[in-house]
């Protein structure tokens, strides 16, 4: 019933928990479950597992081999990622690089590119943030005005990006910039060029978040440069990449999700339980509506990881739904930690609600609004007209 | 409905489909709605001829179909989708299973009966409340020389008036115990009930020293009556989960079509976020059935929590999507003559059956050790 669970795999499944068994230990045990996507809590610890994990052989697991990947099947990345969020290991810090430019430059790259960035990210040397948003392009990302110009055989760079995750630890950007102001449709005169930050036209000014923690960041090109062969995907092909880096589907984020999801509802059962909260009819309700949650995450997550396994195609409609369901459902699990813990999270100093409470804000902003999700499933799974 | 569903099982969905296309179209639904029968004899007859599909989960050697809860799970979505009005889900799924899992041979001869087509039947538990509880039963049996009677009531059984066995949950002195009663026996009375959704019908009985056949040990009936429950309540999501589609399609197919201010009403960013919520919880409906569908067949642990869960989620989701088709579809939505009220009625009759959602939020809790 669970494929990942499929007798083939064991010897693979062995394999990861041993490792995990014997490398998550001391510094790296006492910072389990700790780090997100926008939470740069314990940064160097995490740094420090990454580049255990990288000892391992364990990050790019289906990168090709020469590029310093294991050359593994999408099953193997999955099993990994379920053990991993099991394991409850520190969230990676590198993400923006193993899950987003990785597989865009190993779809896009030239060969130079791919020989020159894959390896360092694979071997935790060199961090990577993303420059898409500006202030007058969110939802609206085909406005971009960060403007870049070939000139001497090297691209200059005028503009302002926003809201890139921990982008003040980062060594290199992945910036969309307009090529061509004159383009007739505003998408075709995109460009998605690679930055060194490390440059004086480049300055980075992290930006406190919700929760006070300092994960993101604003850029400014000032006549910035990068060399004329940092094209990815080719001048003017921008918006085409940076859509096929948005979209891309991967059946093994879906699970530490719902892992981690799973691991809060069940401490805010346990503190329910401990604080007498459990007692009370009502809360075990709603305690019982957000364990459904991570039921009906699991059981989506089964179906779609099943169609990806098998080349299936039966839960497309379901794989769309998925961010929409969970980001909601986390908002709320959020909301109910608050209520739950009352007073010590509210006027005390309970600070692991409060982050819930706090952080899970933006999972219905980043990675495309709730609005946008909505106007995706509405025009390109139901079909209703534009 | 599988989480993985094989090509054998995707056949079977579509022989099951072109079925109900003939003989569950709207105008099928409409006809039964407003006879006394409650179904339509000749469409159950080629159901069983043409598919089998009351004895699908039957073993061969008894006439059956041999099939497992998988090909049940698909049988049920798509009858969930046309509202086919038939007593499938009491006789294909409730006494089926009670009987399958009862075994010997005054059960082997009911379930042969319900092969042919030739039985229907069901399973009356519940009185006071809608849930199935041990608690509830209030229902008593004796024994007189060897012969059992029954007295007491069950105030809602499921095709109470179709069925020509009824399998009666009632009390002995051993504890719950599970009785066969034929339809017409003396001291049986049997009242139709005037339901509000006419797809689906229901009876009142009365039992007053009512012969009976005790099916299975006297006084262990329980364990068999809770894996009947987690198989009905898997059954219904299923149902649950196929409605929902299916008025979600029927809307979105309307919004497409309906021109106001010289546009497609669908258009409109408030109409089609509301659509993508909607999709979200079609989806998430059928995740939670299909799942619950697995685990039943496969016998698993969660089994039980799988079944409740899915009662919850999918009996919210096909409310939601057949109240929010009506709004959608604005005056026409609320006439007789439109179909939206025929999902609206089975989604509300579909929430209550087998107990309401927060009936299942308690069960999920007790199972989980929250109580």
């Amino acid at each position: 019933m669970d494929p990942i669970n499929a007798p083939e795999y064991s010897d693979f499944r062995r394999e990861v928990r041993t490792w995990l068994a014997e490398h998550l230990v001391g510094e790296f045990y006492a910072h389990r479950g700790v780090g997100g996507p926008t939470d740069d809590t314990a940064w160097d610890v995490r740094l420090a597992w990454e580049r255990e994990l990288s000892k391992g052989n364990w990050l790019g697991l289906s990168w090709p081999v020469e590029y310093g990947g294991r050359g593994a099947g999408l099953a193997e990345e999955i099993i990994f990622e379920y053990e991993y969020a099991r394991a409850a290991a520190p969230a990676r810090v590198n993400f923006q690089a193993l899950d987003l430019l990785g597989p865009t430059l190993l779809a896009h790259g030239t060969e130079e590119q791919k020989r020159r960035f894959l390896p360092r990210i694979l071997a935790v040397e060199e961090m990577w943030g993303q420059g898409f948003s500006e202030p007058d392009a969110g939802s609206d990302l085909a406005s971009v005005r960060t403007k870049a110009v070939l000139a001497d055989g090297e691209w200059h760079i005028d503009g302002q990006k926003v809201w890139t995750t921990f982008g003040d630890r980062a060594d290199w950007l992945y910036v969309l910039c307009r090529t061509d102001p004159d383009a007739a449709l505003r998408h075709r005169g995109l460009t998605l060029l690679l930055v060194p930050v490390d440059q004086s036209g480049v300055e980075i000014r992290p930006i406190e978040n919700i929760a006070r923690s300092a994960e993101f960041s604003e850029c400014f090109f000032n006549d910035a440069r990068t060399t004329k062969d940092m094209v990815v995907g080719g001048v003017g092909n921008g918006w085409t990449v940076v859509m096929s880096t948005l979209s891309l589907e991967r059946g093994s984020a879906l699970m530490p999700m719902q892992l981690a999801v799973e691991r809060e509802v069940g401490e805010l059962i346990e503190a329910a339980r401990h604080s007498g909260a459990l007692d009370d009819r009502r809360v075990r309700q709603r305690l019982v509506d957000a364990l459904i949650g991570v039921h009906i995450m699991r059981s989506t997550n089964l179906r779609v990881v099943s169609d990806l396994l098998g080349d299936r195609s039966g839960s497309t409609a379901a794989a769309t739904a998925s961010k929409l369901f969970a980001s909601t459902h986390h908002q709320r699990l959020g909301e109910l930690a608050v209520e739950i813990l009352g007073a010590e999270a509210i006027f005390g100093s309970d600070d692991n609600a409060r982050k819930l409470f706090l952080l899970s804000r933006a999972e219905t902003i980043y990675g495309g609004t709730s609005e946008i999700q909505r106007n995706i499933i509405a025009e390109r799974v139901l079909g209703l007209p534009r | 409905m599988a989480l993985i569903t094989t090509d054998e099982q995707e056949a079977l969905r579509d022989v099951m489909r072109g079925f109900l296309q003939k003989y569950s179209t709207e105008s099928d639904v409409r006809s039964v709605m407003d006879g006394d029968d409650g179904y339509d004899a000749a469409a159950w007859r080629t159901a069983a001829e043409q598919i089998g599909v009351q004895g699908l989960v039957i073993p061969e050697e008894m006439g059956g179909g041999g099939y497992g809860f998988d090909e049940l799970a698909i049988v049920m979505e798509e009858t969930g989708r046309t509202l086919f009005p038939a007593p499938l889900l009491s006789t294909a799924v409730l006494a089926s299973s009670a009987l399958l899992a009862v075994g010997g041979s005054q059960a082997g001869e009911l379930l042969a009966r319900i092969a042919g087509g030739d039985l229907i039947a069901t399973v009356a538990v519940s009185e006071a409340k809608l849930h199935w509880d041990p608690d509830d039963i209030t229902t008593l049996a004796s024994e007189s020389g060897g012969r059992w009677a029954l007295s007491g009531s069950k105030p809602y059984i499921l095709d109470g008036a179709q069925a020509g066995v009824i399998l009666v949950a009632a009390c002995t002195r051993a504890g719950v115990s599970l009785f066969a009663v034929e339809s017409g026996a003396d001291g049986l009375s049997v009242d139709p009930l005037d339901s509000m959704d006419k797809t689906r019908r229901f009876a009142a009985a009365r039992f007053d020293d009512t012969p009976a056949v005790l099916l299975g040990g006297d006084g262990s009936a329980w364990e068999t009556l809770s894996g009947v429950y987690d198989r009905a309540l898997a059954a219904l999501a299923c149902e649950q989960a196929g409605g929902a589609q299916a008025v979600l399609e029927m809307t979105v197919e309307y919004l497409n079509v309906r021109h106001q201010f010289g546009r497609p009403i669908g258009s409109f960013q408030a109409i089609k976020h509301r659509c993508a919520d909607l999709l979200v919880e079609v989806e998430s409906a059928r995740s939670a059935a299909a799942y619950a569908s697995a685990a039943v067949a496969a016998g698993a642990d969660d089994a039980s929590v799988a079944a409740s869960i899915a009662k919850v989620y999918c009996s919210q989701a096909f409310y939601h999507v057949a109240a929010e088709s009506i709004q959608m579809h604005g005056g026409i939505g609320f006439t007789w003559e439109h179909p939206a009220h025929l999902y609206f009625k089975r989604a509300k009759s579909s929430e209550a059956l087998f107990g309401w959602p927060a009936d299942h939020r308690d069960r999920i809790a007790k199972l989980i050790g929250l109580v």
